[in-house]
């Protein structure tokens, strides 16, 4: 894959700085993730990759300049939260209020794999009929199918 | 009657709650990041005097309304009027900032409608502005004597807002500094 | 007058559809045949009113009647027919009508094929579907009417909302619509279960394919409104988690381990209470997808305009509908629950016991996800948002088990199943998939990722052991349901590899060009050529013209995206220019001008996009397979008989 170094700041909103800092490729990557993850605040529901909005330009702007400036994405994170509040992220970090949302769907997940192994242990156990051979299996399978 | 059968409805219940009491909010509407925060420190230019520079510090020790505002904002013409109405009773110092404007517009706006500010803060490039958390001009906070943030309007103010909230608020601190 | 007629039908079905929820429950408890049979021309003459109120708004929308509220606030003279016609569902008055429309044409296709059901199941099934009817048009006549007038009439109307003028518009409703009613049919059918105590396989027969055809159309409106989405949008997502997207894709994922679970439960007599949980689940999150829509509790791109009154009264619907349902369950489903029939891990009903539970912790993880902004602000968590950073991290490790589970699908036998015959049978499968997966993400795109190759990897597994089904089956004829499920399977595959690859490959830069300068990405040239003002029928557009050619020179094609201004609501609209084949999209928006002619364009690349909208399509069209598969027919007939037989020795 090609890789196209510089990061392209949105120059429209004639805000953005003169010159736009040159990132390295780790950093570009860093620079879509960290865009990816912000709010766009004045928009309905959009990060502030997709926002065509002024602030927007300029919160990508900053991200830019923090990521140039050697700035860590929880600096740069932590940066904005207190500025604008976790409302500004749109992968929330975890922590008190936010352990329920990252761990519910594993939980639950846990719970239902156990309520399956569960079901087969307490249903398998009864007495099978041995198995029938392959082809046989094959023919009942056709049938049910046929059926 | 086995939990597993009566599990959904509870969950139901939980749920219907929960969307109820969603309705009795607006989510759009947010708390500042900045409430109960030290006022964000700044040093800019005036509006008025390019050479004199303004900072935090011309709130310090007294109670002062910090107006968000622009010529480009519609919104701010519809509240300018009880922002000076406010400055006009004099309990209060308001100070502007002036957010991503440009200088003669921004005077020519003043000069037009009024100039109910001590003094405005120019931020042509919006960094103020984010460091104050703004997303959507205008915006009103109110800083107690001691340098902290104790409200913060989004949105042009009312008169509503205006009697209920602010003067109050206002009056409150000047008590809590006194 | 015709408004007033339409006012008037709409009055009529709602009387109807009264008759239709009482009268056959009254037959049904009683014991009596005559109210029984009052169902199905209740449910017939509801449609017809409905369709008649249908007309009658939709004339209102022809006419240019700007003395209808909707109307006036919806179209505009300059609004083409077409869209003027499509407008009757472009916002929620008008969409709620559609709503009850399909629900009263859901309810009498149920009456029409009902002959091949025992006449209580069909009373029950039909009066339930009733009482859902009764609920909506309440709701449309108490709050939302279509019909209202506006005094004194507005000389113009204010357009539709820009962002709907798509043909995207005119068909993507009413499918998701179609998918979402047609849960009402599972659900009528579930409580039907609940009330009757039987779910036996005759009942999962019967519910089967109005399962699955409810289910093909919402595979196929959500397939639709990603593409909408991506073309209309501007900035190259074909999905956002948005309230709105979660609020159709909760159902799709109950709804598709409903699928699953009917087929258990009809092929070896277990997991029945499960089944009718599920069938009431996926209407329930139908119902609550219409809250998040239109009570604006949730923040989203595409909400409808909102009033606390609607909320307010479809949580109320919403309570009393699935509240009642599941106390119901919770009363009758233990008596349905019948023998321990072992599951064995190894078996297709172990196998599906896997696909339901990751399907439904994926459909909890979706709620979760939606909701918890909600919750954390009800506990005083503070204000957060949940995007689409989050949903990927817990969505895809749920959804990679799950279509790997799928390739085993076919080979999977019913009650037990050999490891020897699954290696026998799935070595070809997975040795194809892993060349292909490794082939296309390392050699065709030039470089790899683990990622993206164990994405492909997992795409093509699903397509070879659906394929590989087939060959297995070559020498027993088809059934319909056989290859509708194959063609399902495969439809996922051909997804995830779509999604995989333009996740992994896809590319996006901003570029201000000014006229004749081009910008290379992705071995990609696009050059600016200009823009010209041309005019539509209601909005003057900025049609630019990006010429792209390829590495060496030789001309690709040129797009032409636009910036339109509809001036009636003062929109300004993004339509990007898309060159699109099978194997890369490439997509270009304009952004805004700058001096002199040029325009800052955002590119995007999209390699294999397309694959993503084909997948749901060929879902679909598996969906549509196996509902038309004759056997149901059949069994229909046979179950009919032995019902009739059994109705007259009861009566007698």
């Amino acid at each position: 894959m090609k890789v196209v170094v510089s990061v392209l700041f949105l120059l429209f909103s004639g805000l953005a700085a003169a010159a736009p800092p040159a990132l390295d490729e780790a950093q570009t990557h860093r620079y879509h993730q960290l865009i990816d993850q912000v709010r766009c605040l004045v928009c309905q529901n959009r990060t502030i990759a997709e926002s065509d909005a002024p602030l927007a330009a300029d919160l990508r702007d900053i991200i830019g300049r923090q990521i140039a400036a050697g700035r860590s994405n929880d600096e740069i994170k932590n940066y904005l939260v207190q500025r604008y509040g976790e409302w500004v992220l749109y992968k929330p970090r975890f922590s008190a209020a936010t352990w329920i949302l990252w761990l519910g769907p594993a939980a639950l997940l846990l719970a239902a794999l156990v309520s399956a192994i569960l079901l087969w242990r307490r249903t398998g156990r009864r007495a099978e009929p041995p198995a029938p051979d392959e082809d046989s299996l094959a023919r009942i399978l056709d049938d049910e199918r046929r059926s | 009657m086995r939990l597993s059968f009566v599990l959904p409805a509870l969950v139901v219940v939980v749920l219907i709650g929960l969307l109820g009491y969603g309705l009795t909010r607006n989510p759009s509407e947010l708390p500042s990041a900045l409430l109960d925060q030290p006022a964000p420190a700044f040093s800019v230019a005036r509006l008025e005097a390019p050479d004199q520079l303004i900072t935090q510090e011309a709130f310090a020790g007294r109670v002062a309304v910090f107006n968000v505002w622009a010529s480009w904002c519609v919104a701010c013409r519809a509240e300018h009027a009880l922002i000076e109405e406010l400055a006009e009773r004099g309990e209060v110092a308001v100070y502007g900032l002036n957010y991503k404007d440009d200088r003669t517009t921004a005077m020519q706006w003043l000069d037009r409608y009024g100039d109910p500010f001590v003094a405005s803060a120019f931020d042509p490039r919006g960094q103020v502005g984010i460091d104050y958390g703004v997303a959507a001009v205008p915006e009103t906070f109110i800083i107690d004597a001691e340098g902290i943030i104790r409200f913060k309007q989004v949105g042009p103010v009312d008169r509503e807002t205006l009697e209920q909230r602010l003067l109050p608020l206002v009056a409150q601190l000047k008590e809590e500094a006194a | 007058m015709i408004v007033e007629l339409g006012h008037f039908a709409l009055v009529l079905a709602l009387c109807l559809s009264l008759v239709q929820a009482i009268v056959p429950m009254l037959g049904y408890r009683t014991g009596r045949t005559d109210l029984m049979g009052m169902a199905m021309p209740a449910a017939s003459g509801q449609f017809v009113f409905l369709a008649l109120a249908f007309a009658a708004l939709g004339w209102a929308f022809l006419q240019n009647d700007f003395s209808v509220a909707y109307v006036a606030a919806n179209s505009n003279t300059e609004l083409p027919w077409y869209y003027r016609l499509a407008a009757i569902w472009g916002a929620h008055e008008g969409s709620l009508l559609l709503w009850v429309t399909m629900l009263a044409g859901w309810s009498l296709a149920v009456a029409a094929f009902s002959r091949s059901l025992p006449t209580d199941v069909a009373a029950c099934v039909l009066a339930v579907m009733g009482m859902v009817s009764v609920g909506f048009l309440l709701f449309t006549l108490g709050t939302s009417n279509p019909f209202e007038r506006l005094f004194p009439a507005a000389a113009e109307g204010r357009d539709l909302n820009p962002l709907l003028q798509d043909p995207g518009l005119i068909i993507h409703p009413p499918l998701l619509y179609m998918g979402y009613v047609g849960f009402a049919v599972a659900f009528a059918f579930a409580i039907t279960a609940l009330i009757t105590g039987r779910v036996d396989s005759a009942w999962t027969r019967w519910t089967r394919p109005w399962t699955t055809a409810a289910w093909a159309f919402l595979t196929i409106g959500i397939t639709l409104g990603s593409w909408w989405a991506y073309n209309e949008l501007g900035w190259g997502g074909w999905w956002f988690w948005d309230p709105v997207e979660n609020a159709s894709f909760m159902p799709w994922l109950v709804g598709t381990a409903l699928i699953h679970s009917l087929a258990v439960t009809e092929k070896r007599g277990i997991f029945q209470s499960w089944t009718v949980l599920l069938a009431i689940s996926a209407f329930a999150l139908s119902l609550l997808g219409t809250f998040l829509v239109r009570s604006g509790v949730l923040v989203s791109v595409h909400a409808f305009a909102t009033d606390p009154a609607r909320g307010i009264y479809i949580l109320l619907f919403f309570a009393i509908v699935v509240g009642g349902s599941l106390l119901l369950y919770a009363a009758r489903a233990p008596k349905l629950a019948r023998g321990d029939t072992p599951v064995k891990a190894l078996s297709r009903e172990g196998l599906l016991l896997l696909n339901n539970l990751f399907l439904v912790v994926s459909a909890a993880a979706v709620l979760l996800g939606t909701l918890y902004p909600l919750v954390a602000d009800a506990l005083g968590l503070g204000r957060i948002s949940v995007g689409p950073p989050y949903f990927n991290t817990v969505f895809v490790p749920l959804t990679v088990p799950l279509v790997i589970l799928c390739g085993f699908g076919g080979a999977m036998a019913w009650k037990r199943t050999r490891w020897q015959v699954l290696r026998d049978r799935l070595w070809l499968p997975a040795l194809a998939a892993t060349v292909a997966g490794v082939g296309l993400s390392w050699v065709t795109l030039g470089t790899g990722g683990v990622v993206a190759t164990a994405g492909c990897m997992v795409g093509f597994w699903a397509i070879a052991t659906a394929m590989e089904e087939l060959w297995y089956r070559r020498r027993t004829s088809w059934s319909r349901g056989v290859l509708g499920m194959t063609m399902a399977h495969a439809g996922v595959g051909v997804m995830v590899i779509g999604i995989t690859l333009v996740t992994a490959f896809g590319l996006d830069r901003d570029a201000s060009l000014a006229v004749g300068e081009s910008k290379t990405m992705a071995g990609y040239q696009f050059t600016f050529e200009g823009t010209e003002e041309q005019s539509g029928p209601n909005y003057v557009a900025q049609v630019g013209h990006v010429a792209i050619s390829d590495g060496d020179g030789n001309a690709i094609a040129t797009v032409h995206p636009e910036k339109r201004r509809y001036p009636t609501r003062g929109n300004v609209m993004t339509e990007s220019g898309v060159h699109s084949n099978l194997f890369r999209d490439l997509y270009v928006s304009l952004g805004e001008p700058l001096q002199q002619g040029g325009w800052s364009l955002r590119l995007f690349y999209r390699p294999f996009v397309l694959w993503i909208w084909l997948g749901g399509l060929l879902m679909m069209l598996g969906g549509i397979l196996a509902t038309t598969d004759p056997r149901y027919r059949r069994l229909r007939q046979r179950e009919r008989q032995r019902a009739d037989s059994h109705a007259v020795a009861a009566g007698a």
